[in-house]
């Protein structure tokens, strides 16, 4: 069994209204240091495969066809054997 | 070693319900058995200290199809069609979590129109926050907000109408009372009774988690610091599944697929099959082994006692298990058979081969103590109804007066809270959220239905039995407003600790006041619920008993609202003015001061006063009508000039035997209707009042940019112009919550 | 002419599409259920509101995997309607089936209110009975309304002439005042290269009906038979 770690950010140049509310958030709590928020979604899947290149290769399918929106979003993940 | 709590106190019962517990059972209930009592024992379960209270209401009717005792109430509007609705509160969960506490709220009420076979075609609510400048406040308002939106959009229902204010009393305990509306034909109405022993007993819908196990005991409690530790209790609600369960149900209901069905809510299957068997005299089987779970080594305690939500129980005959399951996973849902309907009355749980509970099931549903708390009459309230009222003085500026009432966040424009719900879709809304009452076609006829929440806290905290008695004039008069009998009610009653003599004496006079107004107006309680110990630190809210009100147009073009339309049109007051100072809004707003008497209400008049109105309206004569309320007459023409975009004269009001212009203005008075009219048809209006024998008002006439009330001698009180009372109207909620 | 109107799991809006079809316009109408396969006999699908697939992970994402999106495409190819209102849109972009892609709103609140459209292209099925630039009212009612598009497919969209509703000002001015969800251009509605595919996210059969309050979205359905008719009247001339 695999693990994979998913991390689906929306691209350079994209608005991020989200990012700029949480930023606005921070702000008002005093915390003035923080120079950018963007905000993308992290996804872990437990999946079963023959092996890491595998696995690899169909998070990779997953994520081109399904888990991020390319016309707006991009996506790193990293596979490790699961724990147990 | 340290002192440990026995089980049963842990679990919210009192040494003497456990004494009485183990006195039925002939022996000491094991831990699970002790867990089935402490839920169905509960306040939330079972009103053990509301029961007698509630019965005084008024429950039946010629309209009545269902009144209280099942999931929902169902009044006849005709056509073989019934409307079902329920009101239910989630005011704890909502103040830990507001966003999943407000959520699941809608969910949970809204299982309990469709159990009944109805589809759920509106929803509204009724929600009180503290004060606005308070940054909690404002997190716990938007969340509440957002969670009611994305839950019930999601859900294709639309929502209508509702109401939202704002006072200290609330800071620490939110009021989120969710009221659901549904539409069924005669034929179609289903039950919750688990009926015919050999029945099989399915679970549809979500798996079983550990949510919110003791929910409804946290419910039965005060805040404190502990609660913010108990996150844990609060439920995720899934309106996704919440949809494919409306579909599925409807579907296998409409097949005639169903013995009996209900939701599971509070105290989840606990609380559902035990009222499932009490309902029908019969006894259940169930295995707890059978049903499907989402984490793993559950006990049996916590499958009994989880509140996942999006979970429906069917009761349904063997052979028709295939048909059921062909919808239901049509649908993408699970369906389990967890056991069977036997007719030895006993409540037995399984786990796997061996039985684990053994309960007569009477002795849950029907053997809940009964209590009748302590009365006592605070001491505040001699001293706030005799508070010098007539010594306040009178502000020089009225029109400043006037600003401030209109930005003050409870009468100021609600727009910010509505636009976040979707309040068209199923396309049946004809009169949108903002009105008196909301209405909505239903399709194929020409009727329509009037939805409104209505309730006053700071009446009732000043005179519950006067507050209660406006909660449901108010709401009758709002439907009233807008052409509409009403049918039925359903209501929210919160209140604080009743345990505690001063408590119980708010809930007891507002109930009585309510049953008087009901009784008078002829309306029943059809369905409701109790919501106690919203109190923190000792502190009780303001008390709210909070009126949900159905109404019939028989014909949905004869209807009315409350903006001004045309210049020339001639304003009336129908009906009683006898404005008070006397805890009204403005006195609160701008002297600080919440006291004095509750305005009078004649219920007679007050009758006599909607009938004409209703008649007026039904017989297309009026261009608007509108009641007076918070703000006095003021407010209430400002609002229809703000509604119309035109702006007003009113010249002819008497001079009144106290003449203090403040109280002409901002005095609260019941039974009052701001109505406008082509000056042709004034004799018209004149003589249903007439003949309704209600006093009556000429006002003045609709024009101008600018609302300008003269007293009666030439000396003007109010000039201000229309788009400055929108913009401090509109602005106000979107300027704080920025 | 027969529509049908395609079911997702949580589709909201079907019933209300479904209703104006049936009953304003008279024609008839079925539900399309998503596991479906087979487009045959039906001249204009309709893909209605609603939270498909509760849109978890994205409006429209899971849905536009649905077997009735298999068969979309060979649809749309053969000439027929495709008509996208607000999640049916959002299936569509995510089905590539029009370009560009839809985010949150950027007030992060959802929004339900009337909306002033322009119409920007009266030559496609679905807007020839209304004049170029006319200024329309619909109600909008959705949380990702915000329409992004790279700057090469905006420029496209642009020159081919299909952005065909854009948010406007009650003069018809195209403003940031008037876009409700910060949609680039204040695009509220596109179509395909050939015009028989059109998305747009306010909804059109909210006003449709004068009990409602706003007839303006009738123009949609009654330029769909306009077209359908004309089309057939050719067709009728061709084979004489």
């Amino acid at each position: 069994m695999f693990e994979a770690r998913i991390y689906v950010t929306l691209k350079e140049g994209i608005l991020d209204p989200q990012g700029k509310a949480v930023k606005g958030g921070l702000a008002n709590m005093g915390y003035q240091g923080v120079a950018d928020v963007r905000v993308g979604k992290f996804l872990v899947l437990t999946l079963d495969s023959p092996d890491r290149r595998q696995a690899e290769q169909s998070v990779r399918e997953m994520c081109d066809r399904l888990l991020a929106n390319p016309v707006i979003e991009d996506y790193t993940f990293e596979v490790q054997e699961a724990s147990s | 070693m340290s002192e440990r709590k026995p089980d049963w106190e842990e679990m919210g019962l009192t040494r003497t319900e456990y004494d009485q517990i183990c006195g039925l059972l002939g022996r000491e209930p094991n831990y699970l058995e002790t867990g089935l009592f402490a839920v169905l024992w509960s306040e939330h379960c079972a009103y053990n200290h509301s029961k007698p209270v509630l019965k005084l209401f008024p429950t039946t009717g010629s309209r009545v199809l269902q009144g209280p005792g099942e999931n929902a109430g169902i009044v006849d509007i005709g056509d073989g069609q019934g409307i079902v609705f329920k009101m239910e509160s989630h005011n704890h969960p909502s103040a830990i979590e507001p966003y999943q506490g407000a959520a699941t709220g809608v969910g949970g009420i809204v299982r309990d129109i469709f159990t009944m076979g109805a589809r759920p075609i509106a929803s509204l609510n009724s929600l009180r926050f503290g004060d606005l400048s308070d940054p909690r406040v404002r997190y716990l308002f938007s969340g509440v907000v957002a969670g009611i939106g994305d839950y019930g959009n999601c859900l294709g229902i639309p929502t209508v109408g509702g109401e939202v204010f704002f006072d200290p009393s609330f800071k620490d305990n939110p009021l989120v009372n969710a009221m659901s509306v549904g539409l069924v034909e005669h034929d179609q109405i289903r039950r919750g009774a688990a009926a015919g022993p050999g029945n099989q007993v399915l679970l549809v819908g979500a798996r079983t988690g550990r949510d919110g196990i003791h929910g409804c005991t946290f419910a039965s409690e005060e805040l404190s610091e502990e609660s913010e530790q108990r996150r844990p209790a609060v439920q995720v609600g899934d309106p996704f599944m919440e949809k494919l369960l409306i579909e599925a149900c409807l579907e296998v209901i409409a097949a005639g697929l169903v013995v009996g069905i209900q939701d599971l809510g509070a105290a989840g299957l606990t609380s559902s099959s035990a009222e499932m068997a009490g309902r029908a005299g019969t006894g259940l089987d169930l295995d707890v082994a059978l049903v499907p779970r989402r984490e793993e080594g559950m006990t049996p305690y916590e499958v009994m006692l989880s509140e996942s939500q999006e979970r429906m129980l069917l009761v349904i005959e063997p052979e028709r298990e295939q048909g059921v399951r062909r919808i239901v996973e049509k649908w993408g849902l699970e369906a389990t058979v967890i056991g069977r309907v036997t007719g030895d009355g006993i409540y037995r749980i399984r786990d796997g081969a061996g039985v684990v509970a053994e309960v007569p099931v009477r002795f849950l549903t029907d053997e809940a103590p009964v209590y009748y708390p302590e009365v006592s009459e605070p001491a505040y309230y001699e001293e706030r109804r005799n508070w010098p009222v007539a010594e306040t003085p009178v502000p020089d500026d009225l029109n400043r007066v006037l600003r401030r009432l209109l930005a003050d966040p409870n009468i100021a424009s609600k727009e910010w809270v509505y636009r976040q719900y979707d309040q068209t879709v199923m396309t049946n809304t004809v009169v949108p959220p903002g009105a008196d009452a909301a209405v909505l076609r239903i399709k194929g006829t020409r009727k329509g239905i009037a939805l409104t929440t209505d309730g006053n806290a700071r009446y009732c905290y000043l005179d519950p039995y006067r507050g209660g008695l406006q909660a449901v004039a108010e709401a009758a008069r709002n439907l009233s407003c807008v052409g509409a009998e009403p049918l039925g009610i359903t209501d929210c009653l919160n209140f604080g600790n009743p345990e505690k003599p001063e408590i119980f004496w708010q809930f007891r006079e507002a109930v009585r006041g309510m049953c008087e107004a009901c009784q008078v107006l002829e309306i029943p309680v059809v369905s409701g619920n109790v919501s106690f110990y919203n109190e923190t630190n000792g502190e009780a809210i303001r008390p709210v008993p909070v009126v949900g009100m159905v109404g019939l147009l028989p014909d949905i073009e004869m209807r009315c609202t409350s903006q001004f339309q045309q210049p020339g049109d001639t304003i009336l007051l129908l009906g009683q003015f006898r404005p008070g100072l006397g805890a009204s809004e403005y006195l609160a707003v701008i002297h600080g001061v919440e006291a004095g008497g509750v305005p009078r209400l004649d219920l007679a008049v007050e009758a006599r006063t909607q009938a004409c109105c209703r008649s007026l309206v039904r017989g297309g004569i009026l261009k608007s009508a509108h009641d007076c309320a918070e703000g006095g007459l003021g407010v209430t023409l400002a609002e229809c000039c703000i509604a119309g975009r035109v702006g007003a004269l009113i010249d002819d009001i008497p001079v009144l035997e106290e003449p203090r212009e403040d109280n002409l203005l901002f005095g609260e008075t019941q039974s009052a209707i701001v109505v406008t009219c082509a000056p042709a048809r004034l004799p018209l209006v004149i003589q249903a009042a007439r003949e309704h024998d209600i006093p009556y008002l000429a006002l003045g006439s609709v024009g101008g940019d600018s609302l300008v009330i003269r007293h009666d001698g030439g000396r003007i009180m109010i000039n201000l112009p229309v788009e400055e009372m929108e913009s401090l109207w509109r602005e106000s909620i979107p300027s704080l919550m920025a | 002419m027969r529509f049908g109107v395609v079911v997702f799991p949580a589709s909201n809006c079907d019933m209300d599409t479904y209703h104006v079809v049936d009953q304003v316009l008279g024609h008839p109408v079925s539900y399309i259920w998503h596991r479906e396969q087979n487009l045959d006999g039906f001249d204009c699908v309709i893909l209605p509101g609603g939270f498909a697939y509760g849109d978890y992970l994205r409006a429209g994402a899971i849905a536009r995997f649905a077997p009735i999106m298999e068969s979309l495409p060979a649809f749309a190819g053969r000439g027929g309607l495709v008509l996208g209102i607000c999640n049916g849109l959002q299936v569509l972009l995510e089905a590539g089936l029009l370009p560009g892609a839809m985010r949150r709103n950027d007030s992060l609140q959802f929004r339900c209110r009337d909306v002033l459209l322009r119409v920007e292209n009266v030559r496609t099925p679905f807007t020839n009975r209304y004049r170029t630039g006319e200024v329309i009212r619909m109600p909008i009612a959705h949380g990702e309304g915000n329409y992004y598009a790279d700057p090469e497919t905006l420029a496209e969209l642009e020159r081919e002439g299909r952005i065909v509703f854009r948010y406007c000002s009650a003069a018809g001015e195209i403003l940031p005042a008037a876009n409700p969800n910060g949609a680039l251009g204040n695009i509220a509605g596109i179509c395909n290269r050939r015009g028989n595919v059109l998305g747009l996210m306010p909804h059109p059969e909210r006003c449709s009906e004068s009990i409602l309050g706003n007839t303006d979205g009738l123009g949609i359905w009654q330029s769909i038979l306009h077209w359908w008719g004309a089309a057939r009247e050719q067709e009728a001339v061709r084979n004489v």
